[in-house]
């Protein structure tokens, strides 16, 4: 993975320092808060409901296990003992003490992390898939490109006040396990016929009050290109994007308002007007940063035989364990949805104990999924059993990953002063509903969202079935959403009806699973089946 | 108040008043021109060897159209003053250096030992601007 130089150290700590000298003027008195709260937010601290929510980059996924180990450090220091493992793949802890904030990100500095653009109108920490570097599908690793676009894209001085924020997906798989087209910018790599490697570029997608799956702006952008690409997308926004209403200034408002076409036809014009200044970074930069994500050193000869005669185990390879790219080799799934437990968080206990399987068994190398979940990415498949023995004693070794039991969901109105309605306790009567019925592997694929308001950070709008919070004159009320996906084969999920109270939202997830048991066909998804057979057999059993 | 504009030139502060972008447009002979925000830079192109002074409005500090707008004016090669004027904040400043401003009429005193501090704290730059600022990949291979 790739490690600072002193280029890297130097930037990150001007801005701890950067951000002490803010922090003391504003407890001085000399910023208003009105002044002071973009700043804190390009540094991911939020003021939420209790205290302060600060939220710390995990760029593109990637981190070591000196890096979590300090974000456990983090968790008993600073905060309760714990942290939340959030959709955009970074880590948020919900009870900061502004006065401790510069101090956190010096110790984060420490690991070459930090919490820089994590909020606020910003560029954000770039997503990326969470297989990079072992999945049998990708066409190269797409990091390098993700660590350039990082430094680029690092206090960039003409969009740092930009109309919203900005969130890049990066991806080099068909299978897209990053949403790239519910994002600002989505990106794949791709080769053309020449055998050259460049990027499909996919612009105006997101989620939000207003979803839109992203329109492919550039079929085939050469990847040499890429940052003065971005930039030049990033300028037509920033410059014709309305500024008079803050729910109208995403980029997808831009491009659906001024059409898809024209939207492409200014951008191209744009990145012709700054491709002779343009600020493309060399190839050699490129391999340089490249070098850093070479392969780790497989073994070779390996056997791909993995005992199955422990039935619990059995049962945990074939639901959280992908294919690795490398014979021997496995991909390891860390579901964070405990039966019952709170979607994403986990103790300083666990953090510590999974840096450890990282360092041992994982070269040294873990992930966070926007599904909230980590990543062993290169376990021997000889070591499996010793994994799961030592996930399982952490209560880490839930076999449900992209099962009905693994929600996503938002903080909601338990910690985030946006929110309508909860969220982390529908998740849970959900689980257990399932639980109770005992038909969660029967149900199979089965991807639930929950979001406790229209911002949408729970992706309901990208759920097989979605529920999203409202608040219905004082009350809350929980709408249902069916046929979104963030995959591939992107959608976004259409409201049934009427929304329903907390306990009829359950029974109706429920009665939406036995509609689907009840049509599926052969090898169909939940996903398939509501697409062949369309709403209305549910709209049946939920109002009929 | 001339005396509350911080400039980062060595030439004599223009004297004469700004106009409108579409004044400038009617009547070309002027040689300073105001940019409000939402206005197209790019209209000034074609006009920039004669004139002195361009000064972009920010109306909030959040609004951050006027750095593009500084950006294209450098990218086009344009070599006088480009001042930023209205709410214009102290930890704003090295943005709008960077993007091509060289001085400042912020409409609240800017306290200069912040603004020196700011100015000065970061050694090294991710990405090329309209400054003399070499990024560090450049100078990772010499």
């Amino acid at each position: 993975m790739y490690r600072y130089d002193h280029f890297d150290q130097a930037i990150v700590d001007a801005r701890v320092d950067e951000f002490r000298d803010q922090t003391a003027r504003r407890l001085a008195g000399a910023m208003t808060e009105d002044q002071f709260k973009p700043l804190r937010l390009k540094n991911g601290l939020y003021l939420q409901l209790h205290a302060y929510m600060l939220r710390v980059a995990i760029p593109y996924g990637t981190l070591n296990s000196r890096q979590m180990r300090m974000l456990g450090h983090i968790a008993r220091k600073y905060d309760r003992g714990y942290g939340h493992f959030t959709t955009r793949q970074n880590i948020q802890y919900n009870w900061i003490k502004l006065q401790d904030a510069p101090d956190i990100l010096a110790d984060l500095a420490t690991v070459e992390m930090h919490a820089i653009q994590t909020s606020g109108e910003s560029i954000r920490n770039l997503s990326s898939d969470q297989y990079a570097g072992a999945a049998a599908d990708e066409i190269c690793d797409p990091r390098p490109w993700a660590e350039l676009v990082r430094q680029a894209t690092t206090f960039h001085p003409e969009f740092s006040y930009l109309p919203r924020k900005f969130k890049i997906a990066v991806t080099a798989s068909p299978e897209d396990r990053v949403a790239i087209r519910l994002h600002d910018i989505g990106l794949r790599l791709v080769q053309n016929d020449a055998g050259e490697l460049g990027f499909e570029v996919y612009i105006g997608g997101g989620m939000g009050r207003t979803p839109f799956v992203a329109p492919l702006i550039r079929p085939f952008l050469p990847a040499d290109n890429l940052f003065s690409y971005i930039e030049a997308a990033l300028r037509v926004w920033n410059r014709w994007a309305r500024r008079d209403n803050i729910h109208k200034q995403r980029i997808k408002i831009l491009v659906h308002d001024m059409g898809e076409e024209e939207f492409r036809r200014q951008v191209e014009e744009e990145w012709e007007a700054i491709l002779p200044n343009a600020s493309d970074v060399e190839r050699k930069e490129l391999e340089r940063i490249a070098a850093h994500f070479a392969p780790p050193p497989f073994e070779t000869g390996l056997s791909d035989e993995i005992d199955r005669s422990d039935p619990d185990f059995a049962l945990w390879v074939d639901q959280n364990v992908a294919a690795h790219k490398a014979p021997g080799y496995a991909i390891v799934n860390i579901s964070l949805k405990p039966v019952p437990g709170i979607p994403g968080d986990a103790t300083a206990d666990q953090i510590d104990l999974i840096a450890d399987l990282a360092e041992q068994y994982s070269f040294d190398d873990l992930r966070t999924t926007h599904a909230q979940n980590l990543v062993l990415p290169h376990v021997r498949k000889a070591d499996l059993y010793a994994v799961w023995q030592k996930l399982s004693a952490a209560g880490l070794a839930e076999p449900n990953l992209d099962l009905a039991t693994d929600i996503i969901a938002c903080p909601g109105l338990d910690y985030c002063s946006l929110a309508n309605a909860r969220s982390i306790p529908i998740a849970q009567k959900i689980q257990a509903r399932f639980i109770e019925r005992g038909n969660v592997n029967e149900l199979g694929e089965l991807k639930i969202k929950i979001s406790g308001c229209i911002n949408a950070c729970g992706h309901h709008h990208a759920g097989h079935i979605g529920i999203l919070g409202v608040d219905r004159k004082g009350t809350e009320n929980y709408q249902l959403l069916l046929g979104g996906s963030g995959a591939e084969d992107a959608s976004l999920a259409k409201i049934t009806g009427p929304g329903f109270d907390e306990d009829g939202i359950v029974d109706a997830v429920e009665k939406t699973t036995d509609v689907y048991l009840r049509e599926r066909r052969e090898g169909e998804r939940f996903l398939d089946t509501y697409r062949r057979i369309g709403v209305e057999p549910f709209k049946e059993v939920l109002y009929g | 108040m001339a005396e509350d504009i911080i400039r980062f030139r060595d030439d004599p502060p223009h004297e004469e008043p700004v106009v409108s972008v579409d004044a400038f447009l009617d009547q070309t002979n002027a040689t300073a021109v105001r940019i409000e925000a939402g206005e197209d830079a790019r209209l000034l192109v074609p006009y920039l060897d004669r004139l002195a002074l361009i000064e972009i409005d920010f109306p909030r500090f959040r609004d951050g159209r006027g750095y593009s707008s500084a950006r294209i004016l450098r990218e086009a090669g344009y070599k006088g003053e480009i001042r930023a004027s209205g709410d214009v904040l102290v930890d704003q400043m090295l943005f709008m250096r960077r993007c091509g401003f060289d001085s400042f009429a912020p409409d609240a005193p800017i306290d200069r030992a912040v603004l020196d501090a700011a100015l000065n704290r970061y050694d090294y730059v991710y990405q090329g601007a309209a400054d003399d600022a070499v990024p560090v990949w450049k100078l990772r291979h010499g």
